[in-house]
């Protein structure tokens, strides 16, 4: 009997063929686009966190409170030793100064007299440290435009589009003017050895990119840092993970009384990140549900069809003695079935494509000109491993729910209706 | 002795806010080998009749004994051991399953009664060569002319050996020559192996070879006679 099924459901390709069609479909649009918003939303939380927030934060108490000033009066002071510490406290966490500042940027002529300025936002990292992965995390070397990476001290990086306002082309000196900790005016050569465009609007249209020590020196910050910023292990945000160890952290040396008191914060926990993230996380979720809940609908009314188009079949098989029972059990066993093959190979559709975009990603930068929020220009998926189990929602759920609810009929109808309906 | 005793049958079907009453207080009997004919125009209840009688409906009132049971009393599994076991259906449409083979057609009534391959094997091609059909075995039923998927049909039907077989407007669909053909096939199993056949049928054709004429009109019984043929 069971061969005799499989024959049919593999000679009738509107029962085997184009339902798995229907299915794989219907769950490669639900896993793709999972895998996608996944990763629109996760790109800007994790360009946010290598570019300013990091997935942790340690800053003085007064920094914090100030932070969208970047007040580097109030930086950490003997930051070598509190980046010894967090190393020793939580070495799963990868750790990293940096100090932010403001400051403007003078290009001369050829006789020392200003030929073009600009305000620039200018970075700190650790460049020159054979041990650090500055230079990855922020993707520099694939952001070079012109020149090369910083090798010695003394030279820095600027944004593309800074340096084609200023006129300014590698091995040009420029002049920071800015002002250091202490309060007092800094002026500060640096020679530009190489232009960069990070591919983010808001980062490309100022940035200065330094050695951690060169702004030291500029800003005179010796053994100090504006910010210890830490990235979880994986390199993706968890806001639970970075909240628990910002707990952890500020339950032992947290002091309300001290400007100076090192807290350390979550991503989310830092200015509008945290409405952010939530909000991020909220609109995956809806986004995501609604998608899988339309997929369900659609799969589940396409099972619905697909069974009602056979009870003419059924009629016949009950006319021929078979008992409602076992017809009912073989339509829920072919949609069980269907479901599977059209969910495995839906997913590995999906997920390939899902890859794709993963590597390759889809460049937006056009439409992202003059925006002023950190967004990634390149659109890039994010594979998580729910996109290896979300399709069986539509893809065997919604199919067998969709035959059992056709299959009712059987039960509820007269035999000789069900037949007649095939004559019909 | 009967093989099936119908008394003061009543079928009644929902109708809007009413009720349609397609058989009347029918009473009929019908015993074993015999090559019987409910006839009559639309609507006057012959398929009904044939329904219940094939245990795929059921009387409003009154009852209906097939092969000792009384349907009206039978549960949907026992419905389904009877159908199996000890009727045949014959539709006027032919009902095949378009995916499977003329053998596999004819082999689904005896895979219901869990038979070993090699006697199925054996019945199968019995009933072919019945209905002369040894040759398309391996045919699907779309390759097959109207009056060839009756054939098959009706070797379906009788493969198992049913004591009753059912048959609904057989030849409503084939041209007069198919129908001769068909109908002398079913004649012969009634004679050769005395299995009893019930048609509903308005077809002269058909009627010209039953050796007993049911004839219903509004649901009622018109008209009951026995044929004496040469």
């Amino acid at each position: 009997m069971i061969k005799f099924l499989v024959k049919g459901l593999l000679r009738d390709k509107s029962r085997s063929q184009m339902p798995i069609i229907v299915v794989a479909i219907g769950v490669m649009l639900t896993v793709f686009i999972h895998a996608y918003i996944n990763g629109f939303m996760g790109d800007t939380i994790e360009l946010n966190a290598r570019f300013s927030h990091g997935h942790l934060k340690v800053m003085t108490k007064g920094y914090a409170d100030n932070m969208s000033q970047t007040p580097n009066d109030l930086a950490l002071l003997d930051s070598d030793s509190l980046l010894s510490s967090l190393q020793r406290e939580y070495p799963t966490v990868a750790w990293v100064t940096r100090i932010q500042f403001g400051g403007l940027v003078d290009a001369p002529d050829s006789t020392g007299e200003t030929r073009a300025q600009g305000p620039a936002m200018g970075m700190g990292i650790d460049f020159l440290s054979p041990a650090s992965s500055e230079v990855e995390r922020l993707n520099i070397p694939k952001s070079l435009v012109r020149g090369r990476l910083i090798q010695n001290a003394g030279e820095a990086l600027i944004s593309n589009l800074f340096a084609e306002k200023l006129g300014v082309l590698p091995g040009d000196v420029v002049t920071l003017i800015g002002s250091t900790m202490n309060g007092s005016m800094s002026m500060y050569n640096f020679t530009i050895v190489g232009t960069i465009a990070f591919g983010a609007e808001a980062l490309d249209r100022g940035a200065l990119i330094v050695d951690i020590e060169d702004a030291r020196y500029a800003l005179d910050m010796q053994n100090a840092a504006g910010e210890v910023l830490g990235f979880l292990e994986g390199g993706f945000y968890s806001d639970d993970d970075a909240i628990a160890i910002a707990q952890r952290f500020n339950a032992l040396h947290a002091d309300s009384s001290s400007e100076y008191a090192p807290v350390m914060k979550s991503l989310s926990q830092q200015g509008n990140m945290g409405s952010y993230v939530s909000l991020l996380n909220t609109w995956t979720g809806i986004i995501s549900s609604i998608f899988v809940l339309a997929m369900a609908l659609v799969l589940w009314n396409a099972g619905l069809l697909g069974s009602l188009r056979r009870y003419g079949e059924f009629g016949v098989r009950l006319a021929m003695g078979e008992e409602k029972g076992h017809v009912y059990r073989t339509l829920i066993y072919e949609s069980v079935v269907i479901g599977v093959i059209g969910t495995a190979i839906g997913t590995a559709i999906g997920l390939f494509f899902a890859l794709l975009l993963q590597v390759y990603g889809i460049d937006i930068s056009g439409m992202m000109e003059g925006a002023a929020m950190m967004m990634p220009t390149v659109i890039k998926a994010r594979i998580t491993p729910a996109d290896y189990y979300l399709g069986l929602i539509p893809g065997l759920v919604s199919t067998v729910v969709g035959s059992m609810l056709a299959g009712v009929g059987i039960y509820r109808r007269q035999t000789a209706k069900l037949f007649k309906e095939l004559e019909a | 002795m009967n093989l099936i005793d119908v008394k003061n049958l009543t079928k009644r079907f929902p109708m809007g806010k009413g009720e349609f009453t397609a058989l009347k207080n029918i009473n009929i009997t019908i015993g074993k080998g015999e090559f019987v004919g409910l006839i009559g125009p639309s609507g006057s209840g012959k398929t009904t009749l044939l329904n219940i009688l094939g245990s795929l409906d059921v009387p409003s009132d009154g009852e209906a004994i097939v092969l000792g049971n009384s349907i009206g009393a039978l549960s949907a599994k026992q419905s389904a051991m009877l159908r199996k076991e000890s009727l045949g259906f014959i539709f006027q449409s032919y009902n095949l399953l378009q995916v499977h083979t003329v053998y596999e057609n004819v082999e689904f009534p005896l895979l219901l009664l869990k038979l070993p391959a090699a006697e199925r094997k054996m019945m199968v091609m019995e009933a072919l060569a019945w209905v002369g059909l040894t040759d398309k075995a391996k045919s699907k039923p779309p390759q097959l002319s109207g009056g060839e998927c009756q054939r098959v049909a009706i070797a379906r039907a009788m493969v198992k050996r049913p004591s009753l077989v059912l048959a609904d407007e057989p030849t409503a669909n084939l041209d007069a020559a198919n129908s001769h053909n068909i109908l002398k096939t079913m004649e012969a199993l009634n004679r050769d192996l005395n299995t009893t056949f019930v048609f509903a049928t308005h077809d002269e054709k058909v009627i010209g070879y039953l050796r007993r004429k049911i004839f219903l009109l509004d649901g009622r019984i018109d008209k009951d006679e026995v044929v004496e043929h040469s």
